[in-house]
């Protein structure tokens, strides 16, 4: 311990140095205690009971409180149980249901009960409970120079004993074993996570999941893929009225299901002068995707995955409701505002014999968020 | 059968029963020293007071009431993305197709007695866990308290916020509804938009592509064993180093940086702890019975091609959102050696952005240091006012946290305020460059303000509201100074880095209130007398009223 700098330090030091006989019969239970924080380095500079006469009409109102709030707590925490018990929890469809007001219940019945144990304490502590000032030392910074000596001094012979330093041979047949017994460890963690975004899904199609879709015809025998509606069900031309757009999977097994998660597609049916606009605008990559005055765009935001899905007949514009992008859909789907950069992808689009729409082709760009090796 | 027990057994008994705390503790004494003076030390440990110290403890607390609801919910959810059709008691979503982890979710909330009422305060207490991290952070940094020797602590608590975040993501992305698919479908769009190994990185935790069938059951494994482990063993160790360092607390009389001046943790703060968790634990009760939160039956199952409007995600992953939707469209794409790279958009704001964030926070202590060449020991507080470079720096960092959060649901203010969306990105742009300076500026004034406040009532005294009249004319103002002053009035006290009194009744010039709340439950102290003539004309502009001497230490109960 440094220089004290306080009065109560000063003390401190004085009571360390004489001491207390505990003996002395005419110490009371306080002066115990204050000797035992005193042992501590801690010094109780002021402990004052909060009645000094007791039973004052002051504290026995306190005390009332303090009881009652504990009382309120128990009725409350019975309430809990007799509602958790007996009010009717099941769930019923209807406006005049008491079940809705189940969880309500419960809530405020708990929340009184616990709040209740708080405010009680709360009082007992605040009001009830001596008041105290109390003093203890710090200790901060490095250790004492002797114990600095000391323990250098047992690690050192750790060091020295053991032999490292100089036994060349034994660090570097440390060095040589314990490397590949820690790569041992974490190889199977590690090495039973990595997937090859890159290797085919399916080996009979040859093509890989990060990079193509579900209207790969290889998914399909080898015959272009139908959009079908979620239900399953195909889609002829005359089924989406002028304006009107249709969320499209593609028809294999599977399709509509979160398996192929970047296959959704926006079908849209534009109007006349829409689809000139867009004919004009198409980008060689889009050139005879359009089937007359139809056009499909994957569904999967090329910022960050999210449906754009909100369409602004007004503006011919499809809004992404999770980070605002903007795409232009008279214009190859164009982002035209927000943090997207890319266009959304094109499905080139086709009829079969029976007068369905199919996709021609897979998307001709992977679809979806960018990623480093696109 | 008592009658068997004679009654002096009977009273050797109830003697053994009443003797047995005292028997216990000599047993245990006799085992393991619990009276020697470490045991002791820790009864008598002591605590400084302040209402800013207690902060952190919500965090505490909010944790612990989201282990023990988080155990009831584990009896219950069923962590699989295998498909089934559900057939429980909400009739809206009868036989539709969803994965096991909604369906039971759902079951949580529909079929399980007091299921949604644990389920919803589960998620308080999550968003209550975050937001007391946040501010207890900002209270030590605001004060400077991260500065030595509590560096590590500081570094710990850091790790403890970011734990926190991906606690709640993982969380929430659990139910596997249509909100937390979108922003599990983010999340995955954030993997692959690391450099180089991005695509790896989502196919090694997807395991494939997005989102195939194991993400929920990893994701499960991680929110409740590896990560509340973590934080569980930080929380720990964090409160171990705080004990062993003792707590800092702000200046005041008699407290010095050698010594800390408080109450002794047995008996008044240990029960003021235990006070605190049950106003914790009750709010969150209130909270989980009375507000819904993330009523996941009505958004439905996650469908890769359905979103709905104002997706937003839980209030502290905001401010990555926002930062997401305000950044440009920007995006870099080359050719290295004949093959097509990109460096996408989501980069910047969604993988650089964080990493900087979480290493200029690591680092702070670290830097402000350095820049203030100081590397000594501290264990008083500083105010923030009398720091304003750090409060400055503080208040911007603050306001640029605050702007990207509100960005992040800029399409709700848009609509509840009439705003067009795009004129509330550009808002977004512009005020998180421009206002964090603005800010800074206005802190720093601030701050320089208050300060030299502070030192013109030490030299002038309180002002009172009283105007004189000279006899020459003139009107001054009385001031009460705080301590004695030499001939010219001027008080010589000291800033001690402590609230100055700047109210007259701040240092005792009104008498104590009266105790009782409906009935007087003592006497009041009689009025004090009117001012005579003779007093009121003593000349002078101070020393009205005997100075008062501890006035420069007043200090806060």
């Amino acid at each position: 311990m440094s220089a004290p700098t306080q009065r109560a330090e000063t003390d401190l030091t004085r009571a360390g140095e004489t001491g207390v006989d505990l003996s002395d019969p005419r110490l009371t239970r306080f002066d115990l205690v204050r000797e035992g924080a005193r042992r501590n380095g801690i010094e109780i500079v002021l402990y004052e009971p909060r009645f000094p006469v007791p039973g004052s009409r002051v504290e026995r109102r306190l005390e009332r409180v303090v009881a009652l709030l504990f009382l309120i707590a128990g009725a409350a925490g019975l309430g809990f149980v007799i509602a958790y018990i007996w009010w009717p929890w099941e769930y019923e469809f209807g406006p005049d249901s008491l079940s809705k007001f189940y969880t309500p219940v419960l809530g405020v019945t708990l929340g009184v009960s616990l709040f209740a144990v708080a405010l009680a304490l709360v009082a007992w502590v605040k009001k009830l409970l001596p008041h105290e000032i109390a003093i203890e030392e710090r200790h901060d910074g490095a250790s004492s120079d002797d114990d600095r000596q000391l323990m250098e001094a047992t690690l050192a012979n750790a060091g020295q004993e053991s032999g490292v330093s100089r036994r060349p041979l034994l660090k570097g047949a440390l060095a040589l074993g314990l490397a590949p017994v820690g790569l041992a460890v974490a190889a199977p963690l590690i090495g039973g996570l990595i997937r090859d975004p890159h290797r085919p899904m399916y080996d009979e199609v040859g093509v890989s999941r990060q990079f193509h879709t579900g209207f790969h015809p290889g998914l399909n025998g080898g015959r272009p893929v139908r959009l079908v509606r979620e239900d399953g069900t195909p889609i002829r031309p005359e089924d989406v009225s002028v304006s009107g757009q249709i969320t499209v999977f593609p028809g294999i097994p599977g399709g509509t299901t979160n398996e192929f998660a970047d296959s959704p597609t926006l079908l849209i049916h534009l109007r006349q002068a829409d689809a000139d606009e867009l004919r004009e605008n198409l980008y060689e990559l889009n050139q005879g995707s359009m089937l007359g005055n139809f056009v499909a765009y994957s569904k999967v935001c090329t910022h960050a995955g999210c449906p754009p899905s909100l369409y602004e007949q007004q503006t011919n514009r499809l809004l992404c409701p999770c980070h605002q992008s903007q795409f232009l859909i008279t214009d190859n789907a164009r982002p035209v505002f927000g943090p997207a950069t890319r266009s959304l992808a094109m499905l080139p689009l086709d009829v079969d014999e029976e007068g369905y729409f199919v996709a021609a082709s897979d998307y001709k760009v992977p679809v979806g968020p960018s990623f480093w090796e696109r | 059968m008592t009658s068997i027990v004679k009654p002096s057994r009977l009273k050797r008994r109830k003697q053994q029963l009443k003797e047995m705390p005292a028997a216990t503790g000599r047993g245990l004494d006799e085992r393991l020293q619990l009276a020697s003076p470490p045991a002791r030390s820790f009864l008598n440990k002591v605590f400084p007071d302040h209402w800013s110290f207690l902060l952190g403890e919500i965090a505490l607390w909010s944790f612990v009431v989201l282990l023990l609801t988080g155990t009831f919910l584990t009896l219950f959810f069923e962590p699989s993305m295998d498909e089934v059709t559900y057939q429980g008691s909400y009739t809206a979503l009868q036989d539709v197709e969803m994965s096991a982890a909604y369906a039971s979710t759902l079951n949580l909330s529909f079929d399980v007695r007091g299921g949604l009422f644990i389920r919803q305060m589960h998620h308080w207490a999550a968003l209550l866990f975050i937001a007391a991290i946040v501010v207890h952070m900002l209270r030590i940094f605001f004060t400077g308290a991260f500065r030595k020797p509590r560096e590590l602590n500081w570094i710990i608590g850091v790790a403890l916020f970011w734990l926190a975040f991906l606690l709640g993501f993982t969380g929430y992305s659990l139910p596997d509804d249509a909100l937390s698919g979108t922003g599990l479908r983010i999340g995955h769009a954030i993997m692959l938009a690391v450099p180089v190994i991005g695509t790896w990185l989502a196919y090694a935790l997807f395991d494939g592509p997005f989102p195939g069938e194991l993400i929920i059951s990893r994701i499960y494994i991680v929110h409740v064993f590896i990560l509340p482990l973590t934080v569980l063993g930080l929380i720990t160790l964090h409160l171990i180093i705080m004990f062993k360092q003792k707590h800092t607390q702000w200046p005041g009389p008699g407290r010095t940086n050698r010594n800390v001046v408080g109450e002794r943790f047995f008996p008044r703060y240990a029960a003021k702890q235990g006070a605190f968790f049950f106003i914790v634990f009750g709010a969150i009760a209130l909270m989980g019975g009375l507000f819904q939160i993330n009523p996941v039956w009505l958004f439905g199952p996650y469908k890769a091609a359905v979103v709905s409007v104002a997706s937003q995600p839980d209030w502290y992953v905001l401010f990555l959102e926002g930062a997401t939707r305000l950044f440009p469209a920007w995006e870099t794409r080359f050719t290295l050696f004949g093959e097509h790279y990109t460096l996408p958009n989501a980069f910047w704001p969604a993988v650089l952005f964080p990493g900087i964030v979480a290493i200029t926070m690591f680092a702070y202590p670290f830097i402000e240091a350095r820049l203030r060449k100081d590397k000594g020991i501290h264990n008083l507080l500083e105010r923030p006012r009398d720091v304003p470079k750090r409060t400055a720096f503080g208040a911007a960092a603050l306001t640029f946290y605050v702007i990207l959060t509100v960005s992040g649901a800029n399409d709700v203010v848009a609509k509840v305020f009439d705003i067009s969306l795009n004129a509330m990105t550009w808002i977004g742009r512009v005020g998180v460059i421009l206002l964090p300076a603005v800010v800074y500026l206005a802190t720093y004034r601030l701050c320089l303000g208050l300060q030299q406040h502070d030192r013109e009532v030490l030299a002038h005294g309180i002002e009172t509201g009283i105007i004189r009249r000279r006899p020459d004319g003139g009107f001054y103002e009385v001031h009460q100074p705080l301590g004695p002053t030499d001939e010219r009035g001027r008080g010589g006290l000291e800033y001690t880095g402590w609230t100055v009194p700047k109210k007259m009744n701040r240092i005792g010039a009104l008498a104590p209130a009266v105790r009782g709340f409906f009935v007087p439950l003592e006497k009041a102290a009689p009025p004090s007398p009117a001012p005579t003539r003779a007093a009121l004309e003593e000349p002078g502009p101070n020393g009205e009223r005997p100075s008062v001497e501890e006035a420069s230490s007043d200090q806060k109960e």
